[in-house]
């Protein structure tokens, strides 16, 4: 809960996710890449709560800027041989935060169903776009021949993604710091504003639009470093970065682990990747169905998702008085 | 004489049906001033162009001799310009005292900050809650706005718009849908704000309109039927024939 009246010390149950990722590095080593791409995705959803759950932007298109980080950072080192890691992040950063300010400067102009049409759309024209520029993307094949230098030149991609997991998790430490600082400060006190009365937020002067395509421009930001990280550590883009499918799995995933809660953006793709993970090998042709089922039975059962079903539970032990305060 | 809000033959068509016709209206610093109209006289859409949600067919609107006629809400608000609602525009899932303190915030451009934590910014807070103390709202700082009362409500709605310090204020209905006993509270407030602030007020209630308001304007059909003090719009044979006559026969 953010705001002028919330608690904002870091409570100990905020080293969970770190302890938790420490210990499976330790505990796990043949699943390391796994993962790192669930690291990834966590940052990718924390940068769809940030515009969704605090601010309010119902998007289909978040991809459109996760796609174009992979993208910026693959044709970098493919096309152009720049290996160097953070300059390829700083690129993706970059195209992103340029994309987003750009398309969000148009789009956040309209509301509700017209702007989830806009977003897709975006999504969607990117997606023509990799496939048909396949000079420069590889097109429907992928993009090969991604390379990356060592980190600071002393820590090479291995083979079993220690180097990819530890580099991720550091990446998504500094994410979650940055948004965890935004959500609570009188920023994102004010998105919160907006997402509950837009009317109220113009009528006390805020420059609404302004303000929403800013944060939007931010998120975009995070969302293509999240893509560029997930082109150094599969050393390959494919197509599937861009377009509605993943915009729906990561917006799927965020409303499995608990919308505009921050920590819903950890759980959601952990429970999403594992599923997936599961039932993939039992099932290949039908895992859909089972996250399909999932998401009916979270959406039925615990709207605040995942996170809101534990908080629910939690309540039942607490005095009342602190029943409004969240655990997580 | 400087005016605190000031209209120049404001006029708003839909189509062919006219409900603003060019309509000459001054707000004197520190007035209480309301206005009334029979339903669909042109109240809300007189309210709307002044506060910048609809945009005037021709005229125009100056606020501390200033002309704001096409600026944007925020910068009306900047200018001193704050409004209420008549169907109450809370921010309803957030305690009350984040409902003040969101405007405040915006006042002072502390809104824009992203980094220091919103809680630690004290004055905000204090601010805030001096305001819900002057209108009676403190107990309630904590309580999601949408669980108090009703009257309580169209208090904290004031309260809000009392965090931007406004040269103008714009009393859009406060009494709307509260019951009597309520809206003599809601009265006593409104006497209690500050004597610099000039106040128009939308109200239907006739007993709340002639206590508080020194000058009223009667608007029917979208155009200004007559002004003058209490006693004179009660004298009125016209007003009494459009208005009066048919609520207070």
């Amino acid at each position: 809960m953010s705001g002028y009246t919330a608690d904002t010390r870091i409570r100990w149950t905020e080293s969970l996710p770190w302890v938790a990722a420490l210990a499976f590095f330790f505990i796990f080593p043949e699943y390391l890449s796994l993962g790192a791409r669930v690291l990834i995705f966590i940052l990718f959803a924390l940068s769809l709560d940030l515009i969704l759950g605090y601010g309010g932007i119902v998007t289909l298109g978040h991809s459109a800027f996760f796609g174009l980080g992979a993208y910026t950072a693959g044709i970098l080192s493919a096309k152009l041989g720049i290996n160097e890691p953070f300059l390829q992040l700083a690129a993706a950063a970059g195209m992103s935060a340029l994309l987003g300010l750009a398309t969000g400067a148009v789009i956040l102009r309209t509301r509700a169903l017209t702007l989830l049409m806009l977003t897709l759309a975006i999504t969607a024209i990117l997606l023509e776009i990799a496939n048909k520029w396949s000079t420069m993307t590889g097109g429907a094949d992928g993009l090969s021949g991604v390379q990356v230098s060592p980190i600071l030149g002393l820590f090479r991609f291995d083979l079993y993604g220690k180097t990819a997991f530890l580099y991720c998790l550091a990446a998504l430490f500094i994410g979650w710091f940055v948004i965890r600082r935004i959500i609570y400060s009188p920023y994102g006190a004010m998105l919160t504003g907006i997402r509950d009365n837009s009317t109220r937020m113009h009528a006390i002067g805020a420059p609404v639009y302004w303000r929403l395509v800013l944060i939007y421009t931010v998120s975009a930001t995070m969302a293509g470093i999240a893509g560029a990280l997930l082109t150094q550590v599969n050393q390959f883009v494919g197509l599937n970065v861009l377009g509605l499918e993943p915009s729906g799995d990561i917006l799927v995933m965020l409303i499995l682990g608990g919308v505009g809660r921050l920590y819903g953006a950890f759980v959601g793709p952990v429970v999403y990747i594992i599923v997936q993970d599961t039932l993939a090998k039992q099932y290949p042709e039908y895992w859909y169905l089972g996250i399909g089922a999932l998401l009916i039975v979270v959406v039925l059962f615990a709207r605040g998702g995942i996170l809101g079903l534990f908080d629910q539970w939690l309540s039942h032990f607490k005095p009342k008085s602190s029943a409004r305060a969240s655990a997580l | 004489m400087a005016f605190a809000l000031q209209t120049e033959k404001l006029c708003k068509s839909f189509g062919a049906l006219t409900v603003a016709d060019n309509i000459d209206f001054r707000l004197e610093p520190g007035s209480r001033h309301a206005l009334i109209g029979p339903n669909g006289a042109g109240k809300t859409t007189f309210v709307n162009m002044l506060t910048g949600v609809l945009a005037p067919t021709s005229g125009r609107i100056f606020l501390n001799e200033q002309e704001v006629t096409r600026s944007s809400q925020a910068a009306r608000v900047s200018h001193g310009l704050g409004r209420t609602f008549q169907i109450t525009t809370l921010f309803k899932t957030l305690p009350v005292l984040d409902n003040v303190a969101l405007a405040v915030a915006e006042r002072t451009g502390v809104a824009r900050r992203m980094w220091r934590s919103a809680s630690s910014h004290k004055e905000i807070l204090e601010e805030g809650r001096s305001l819900l103390d002057a209108l009676g709202l403190a107990d309630d700082a904590a309580t999601p706005a949408q669980d108090l009362p009703y009257g309580k409500q169209r208090l904290l709605e004031i309260a809000v718009t009392l965090g931007l310090r406004p040269k103008v204020l714009l009393l859009d209905e406060p009494a709307a849908g509260v019951p009597s006993h309520d809206s003599k509270r809601i009265l006593e407030q409104l006497e209690k704000l500050p004597a610099d602030i000039a106040i128009l007020i939308i109200e239907h209630d006739m007993d709340l309109v002639f206590r508080f308001a020194q000058r009223i304007t009667v608007l029917v059909q979208g155009q200004v039927l007559v002004e003058g003090t209490p006693s004179e719009i009660a004298a009125d044979k016209r007003v009494r024939d459009v208005y009066l006559g048919e609520g207070h026969a």
